[in-house]
């Protein structure tokens, strides 16, 4: 259950600070060892802050095809901030996903869990403006 | 004791539920599934809904969200029945023409799929060639039920196995059945079914776990998602009947995180069958208890390995044991436990309705049913396609997938997933079948394929996938952590140009090391791709390493963008405003416009944005810059 936990408080918080596992390792008696294992294991969750608006490049196989590699180097320049990382006004992150399972609408990108299709490189820049 | 009353209950009720939904003339479906809803699919629903409403034609024309219809390049999908109408890129603005297309028994002509060549509209969805020449029987109920009613799904028959299963046959002849059936399991491996199944019941232990896997991890394959969001009725019917025939009262369902909907809809599903008495205590009045929980995964691909997946069910990470002891004898908590694909979960219903025969009829000799592939990359027609096992490569690519579009060439195409071969024209007459793919390097896997057209730099394509491999290895081998490190080395070298001759001896010592010493099947896969394309793509290598150049122009660091001086037209800017790299662009309105090599990142925008009346973009790779390109013209 300690992951369904895991999951339920960087769904909430968008993050795990430190406090939240020290505390999480209290109330739930496991050891805070073990707990780090497992948030810096699976990619779900997050030891830094994250930006208000999270995008997040699909570099699945298929999206690589049409371009995805590419649409991570605009995206990159223009929120000048690498992939991983997050804006220092913590508007955006920017991170990779390995597939979200829309191969047939590459390059794919998530913005805060919406989808948007057919993203060429070009379209990244007018893409972004729709949160900035 | 049994009692028949419940099952006599559930058929009462499936009548009950078909003779209402006869009483509507029509029933129009819209395709609701992810890729949909990235091309508005719910304001299509609405409005189509707030359509019917205003016309008052609530009681003849029934509106549904549905699953996946498949022809994911064409959404948002519209089908009305009974006549089977398809509507391709269907837009909120549609909804009052489809709707009165549809009281008045005609046709939307725009908005039906036109064929490529000939230009004629056709309105049957079977007659699409993209359907035409498929066989759907998993898939089929995605383009008719809302996975989110419980009703439609017993008006197709529903639940009408697991009440075969559990009032009709022992658990002994469900194996039997599954067994004769010949049944393969659809995550992979192609393990045969009932050998597991079988193993699990002969272990003795008082409690026993089923567990579905939707840990889909493999990039380029969402067969899986489609199946859990578009049908999860029939999944959960599948592991009932599995968990019956094993001897299990717990099922488990693991969902990777980054499927939102597909959790949902399960839960939903789980929640109904309940609710229904369909899942939970003497279940139809058999004695047979069953209980499921869904599992959401953190994301971290080697998950999707029986042994990983347990583990992490047990909240543990996700790494792989040594089997010495299978799952199916000491799993989850030290039980017995048989994990299934979702895929196969979902076809041991229409096996038990329909019997073994019918499913053996379909297939070659060694594999047999249908199988369910997703077919991306560069080709015409993208979707979600099922075929008959033994059906070619060739058939999928150019029958189904519609060829390769601007009149490009066929390069590669990858099947198997990170795992998975990289098949060159010479092996399109392979049939889709476990064994015949193995032999050419390739496997099934979960059904991935991912076409490339000869834009496509395979060097490339092989270097993501070991670095996918790399970064989503699990670190608990040695073979498995270091090799693709290595080999990731290797390829950066290679894609930038910097490897040398011997580089290639080298790759085949550590993929040779790494398939012999692995601890589980992803490290011995991992290397497929790369063992491939060096058989098939060796000159493209050669090009890399010799020449310093990238046939297809794809690798960033050794290809350069410059601008025709001839070509430009001096008054667009389209190139200055789309760039993202200030300066990386010289010139202003008037003049030529021309790329400064220092500070271009090689995104490709110029390229992309430059109107093709002009076309004065080009990418060059280790060949000399032609004058027209140069500056100081």
């Amino acid at each position: 259950m300690l992951i369904q936990m895991l999951l339920d408080l960087q769904e909430r918080f968008r993050w795990l600070p430190q406090e939240l596992l020290v505390e999480l390792s209290r109330q739930a008696g496991v050891p805070l060892a073990r707990i780090y294992r497992i948030v810096t294991f699976y990619e779900a969750f997050s030891l830094a802050p994250k930006g208000r608006h999270v995008v997040r490049v699909c570099t699945g196989t298929a999206c690589q095809v049409r371009g995805a590699s590419l649409v991570v180097k605009v995206a990159e320049q223009l929120l000048e901030v690498a992939v991983g990382g997050a804006t220092s006004d913590l508007e955006f992150s920017l991170e990779t996903v390995n597939c979200v399972g829309c191969c047939s609408i590459a390059p794919v990108v998530l913005c805060n869990e919406v989808h948007h299709a057919k993203v060429t490189p070009a379209k990244v820049r007018e893409l972004l403006d729709l949160y900035k | 004791m049994h009692t028949a009353a419940p099952a006599i209950e559930l058929e009462r009720r499936r009548d009950e539920i078909k003779q209402r939904l006869d009483t509507y003339r029509k029933r129009i479906t819209v395709c609701t599934g992810t890729a949909c809803q990235a091309y508005e699919c719910l304001g299509v629903f609405a409005a189509i809904e707030e359509e019917i409403g205003a016309q008052g034609l609530e009681s003849a024309v029934e509106v549904r969200k549905t699953g996946c219809h498949g022809f994911c390049e064409r959404g948002t999908w519209v089908a009305v029945q009974p006549e089977d109408l398809c509507y391709q890129r269907v837009q909120p603005h549609d909804a009052a023409q489809i709707v009165a297309a549809a009281t008045g028994n005609g046709v939307v002509e725009s908005l039906l799929y036109a064929d490529p060549v000939s230009k004629t509209k056709i309105p049957r969805g079977d007659d699409i060639p993209f359907y035409k020449h498929q066989q759907r029987t998993l898939l089929a109920p995605n383009r008719i039920i809302d996975p989110a009613n419980l009703d439609h799904y017993l008006s197709i028959d529903g639940y009408r196995a697991l009440a075969k299963a559990l009032l009709c046959m022992t658990p002994e002849e469900v194996i039997t059945e599954i067994g004769s059936a010949e049944l393969r399991g659809r995550g992979g491996g192609g393990f045969p079914t009932a050998k597991k199944w079988r193993t699990a019941r002969d272990a003795p232990a008082e409690s026993k776990y089923v567990i579905v896997n939707c840990d889909e991890g493999d990039p380029g394959a969402y067969m899986d998602r489609s199946l859990m969001e578009g049908n999860p009725h029939a999944v959960l019917e599948g592991l009932l009947i599995g968990g019956y025939a094993v001897g299990a009262s717990q099922g488990v369902v693991y969902v990777r995180w980054e499927y939102p909907l597909a959790t949902r809809n399960i839960q939903i599903a789980i929640e109904q069958a309940a609710k229904a008495g369909l899942l939970g205590n003497d279940i139809l009045g058999s004695g047979f208890d069953f209980h499921v929980e869904v599992h959401r995964g953190a994301g971290a691909f080697v998950s999707g390995e029986e042994t990983a997946m347990i583990a992490a069910i047990e909240g543990k990470v996700g790494e792989p044991r040594l089997r010495y002891v299978y799952p199916a004898v000491r799993g989850l908590n030290g039980k017995p436990t048989v994990v299934n694909n979702v895929e196969t979960w979902a076809t041991v219903p229409a096996i038990v309705d329909r019997g073994a025969e019918w499913f053996r009829s379909i297939g070659t000799a060694a594999s047999k049913g249908t199988k369910i592939f997703s077919l991306v990359g560069r080709l015409e027609n993208t979707g979600l396609i099922e075929v008959p096992m033994g059906t070619t490569l060739r058939e999928l690519v150019y029958e189904i997938g519609g060829g390769i579009p601007n009149r490009r060439k066929f390069k590669a195409l990858q099947i198997g997933g990170p795992s998975g071969g990289m098949l060159g024209a010479e092996h399109l007459d392979t049939p889709v079948d476990f064994e015949a793919l193995a032999e050419v390097g390739a496997m099934m896997g979960s059904g991935g394929i991912v076409v490339m057209d000869e834009g496509a730099c395979v060097v490339s394509a092989v270097r993501d996938l070991v670095s996918f491999c790399r970064d989503e290895c699990c670190g608990k081998c040695t073979p498995g952590r270091e090799g693709l490190r290595i080999l990731g080395g290797y390829f950066d070298d290679i894609c930038g140009g910097r490897a040398d001759e011997s580089v290639i001896a080298a790759i085949e010592d550590v993929t040779h090391l790494m398939r012999v010493a692995s601890l589980c099947a992803l490290g011995v896969t991992a290397i497929n791709p790369v063992v491939t394309s060096l058989r098939g793509f060796r000159g493209e290598y050669e090009a890399h390493i010799r020449q310093r150049r990238c046939p297809a122009k794809v690798c960033t660091e050794l290809v350069e963008y410059h601008i025709s001086q001839v070509k430009c037209d001096k008054y667009c800017t389209s190139c200055l405003s789309g760039c993202p790299t200030p300066g990386a662009i010289v010139g202003h309105k008037g003049v030529r416009k021309r790329i400064e090599q220092d500070k271009c990142i090689k995104c490709g925008v110029c390229e992309e944005v430059c109107p093709t009346r002009f076309s004065a973009v080009a990418r060059f790779s280790g060949e000399p810059i032609p004058a027209a390109f140069r500056k100081g013209r």
